[in-house]
């Protein structure tokens, strides 16, 4: 089991373990619902924005380890950015994960880097960006469920 | 208990090349049998041998070839006659698994018998491919879907089955033991209720037929579906078994060769049974490997191989319960060999992918049975289930790495 620490960082085993910025939120500007049904994965997104920057992002649901911690990184690297500044943030961890070329990858990942090794876990990596495309439907406030399946 | 003495689960080991496999260098220990058995070198022979020496296409040919096939391929059938004790062959239908059998049976037996107003009976703890079909042919026919409950443990609602059988119903459709809980159900007492008052039964024995003996004729079901791919033959072949009477009435499934005797553009005669249910060219290497799974199945002897795995379901069901923060979905007091797990700190998911660095293989997920994840409120369990070939000390790795797996997420 040793050999999966590569997945399952400290860091990551602690976001799981205590998710920060855990709550449903009253008084969103917006708000998606992302689901992966085949894995059982429900990640709520709420955000707050002001003056174009990121006032506050939370989330709620259940979901793996990969899923929760991965959301929990996430909102704590979303607070203060601007609008553009997240998108592009998010682009890189889309591109980080898949490498897939509509998604530039032109931002550091700084904290969010101790989740690259997901991409050695193919059938992982919908957990990881489940939170990032809710989170993404949310600021262009998307009708309808997000699903990264 | 003699069964159990005499069972030599090494030599049946043996005949199973894949579990020589180390994963991740760990041993392989395989548990999803649930969702998919391995195949003993006598299968694969079987198909290899046919390719080799045998193959042509059935039922048409005059030369050698198509004659040698067509007889390994008949052969099957009334292998798997024998295997399910139907009263005759041709009551044998080769399909592409269960969910074409029930398919089959929702298209061609229900969809032309259905008003509005009737319904079909189906119970909580159905897979997705025994609750789809019916609500595509309610959906085409107007029809309604009536749904029997389970109890905390598992079990069927039997007082609840009783008031919602009726005379608007017209066919009942259950499970013979649950993918997802383990619980073999009182299929014979549901038949003889249903049958009380004239209503035919389709049994889904896709986890039932590696596990249990199975005879339709003790039972009287009217129809049973079961898959290749779980009881030890290859991938993409299956049964549905019918009663000749019912079969008879039915129109085909599907148009094609084989199934017709004669075909004009002013109309074409259908062939006998089975043939009219096996439009094309038929997956003959699944089904003559179907017969040789069939064939391995019985001399090990499905009494032995119930009571080995119901063995390793006491052996297992008692070592888990000793883990904390481990909780057992399914408690049911007649229980098929798998246990469905949920922990309290760890997802499912992650139980896999742990497990899975122990070299052991379970399932994580809903195993198509979302509606009885959301009966005790949890988005996904994992499973273990037990086949012929595996160990008591493949339960106690089992039972080590979801300790270790613990540990790490504490």
């Amino acid at each position: 089991m040793e050999n999966l620490r590569e997945l399952y960082q400290e860091v990551i085993l602690d976001h799981n373990k205590n998710p920060r910025n855990f709550r449903a939120m009253d008084d969103a500007d917006g708000f998606a619902h992302g689901n992966n049904p085949l894995c059982g994965d429900t990640i709520d997104v709420y955000l707050k924005l002001k003056d174009g920057v990121v006032e506050d992002v939370s989330f709620a649901g259940h979901g793996c380890a990969i899923c929760t911690s991965s959301a929990s990184m996430m909102t704590t690297a979303l607070k203060g950015r601007t609008e553009a500044e997240a998108e592009a943030l998010f682009n890189s961890f889309h591109h980080a994960l898949t490498e897939d070329a509509d998604y530039p990858d032109d931002v550091p990942l700084g904290k969010l880097e101790v989740l690259k090794g997901v991409k050695d876990y193919p059938v992982r990596v919908k957990c990881a960006t489940l939170a990032w495309h809710t989170f993404d439907a949310a600021l262009k406030k998307h009708q309808g469920e997000v699903t990264t399946e | 208990m003699s069964n159990v003495a005499q069972y030599d689960v090494v030599s049946i080991r043996n005949d199973f090349p894949i579990l020589e496999r180390s994963i991740h260098g760990k041993p392989l220990v395989y548990l999803d049998n649930g969702a998919s058995v391995q195949r003993p070198v006598q299968v694969i022979r079987a198909i290899e041998q046919l390719y080799q020496e045998n193959y042509a296409n059935v039922h048409r040919g005059v030369h050698t070839l198509s004659q040698e096939s067509t007889r390994l391929f008949d052969d099957a059938r009334v292998k798997v006659r024998g295997f399910i004790h139907a009263a005759c062959v041709h009551e044998v239908i080769f399909t592409s698994g269960t969910t074409e059998s029930i398919n089959l049976v929702a298209q061609s037996y229900a969809r032309p018998r259905l008003q509005k107003g009737d319904e079909i009976l189906i119970t909580h703890m159905e897979h997705h491919s025994n609750i789809v079909p019916w609500q595509i042919v309610c959906e085409q026919t107007g029809a309604q879907l009536k749904v029997v409950p389970i109890s905390d443990k598992g079990e069927l609602e039997m007082d609840r089955f009783a008031e919602l059988l009726s005379e608007k119903t017209k066919l009942v459709s259950v499970v013979h033991i649950s993918n997802a809980l383990g619980t073999v159900n009182p299929v014979k007492q549901i038949i003889d209720a249903a049958h009380a008052i004239g209503v035919p039964v389709l049994v889904d024995g896709a986890q039932a037929a590696p596990h249990i003996p199975v005879d339709v004729q003790k039972l009287d079901a009217d129809f049973y579906a079961f898959s290749g791919h779980k009881v030890y033959g290859p991938t993409g072949v299956g049964v549905l078994y019918g009663k000749e009477a019912l079969l008879k009435e039915m129109p085909p499934y599907q148009g094609g060769g084989d199934m017709i005797l004669s075909v004009s553009f002013e109309g074409t005669t259908y062939n006998q049974l089975p043939y009219k249910f096996e439009a094309g060219t038929p997956n003959i290497a699944g089904v003559i490997g179907l017969g040789a799974a069939v064939d391995y199945v019985q001399k090990i002897g499905l009494g032995a191989i119930a009571a080995h795995e119901h063995g390793l379901l006491e052996y297992a069901t008692a070592k888990l319960r000793q883990i904390n923060g481990l909780r057992i979905i399914g408690e049911a007091d007649q229980k098929a060999g798998l246990i469905s797990f949920v922990l309290d700190a760890v997802h499912p998911h992650d139980i896999g992918t742990m497990l899975d660095a122990e070299g052991v293989a379970i399932r994580a997920g809903h195993h198509c049975a979302q509606p009885i994840m959301e009966r005790y409120g949890v988005p996904a369990t994992a499973r273990a289930s037990f086949a012929m070939y595996n160990t008591f000390q493949e339960i106690d790795v089992l039972a080590e790495a979801i300790q270790k797996t613990i540990k790490m997420f504490a």
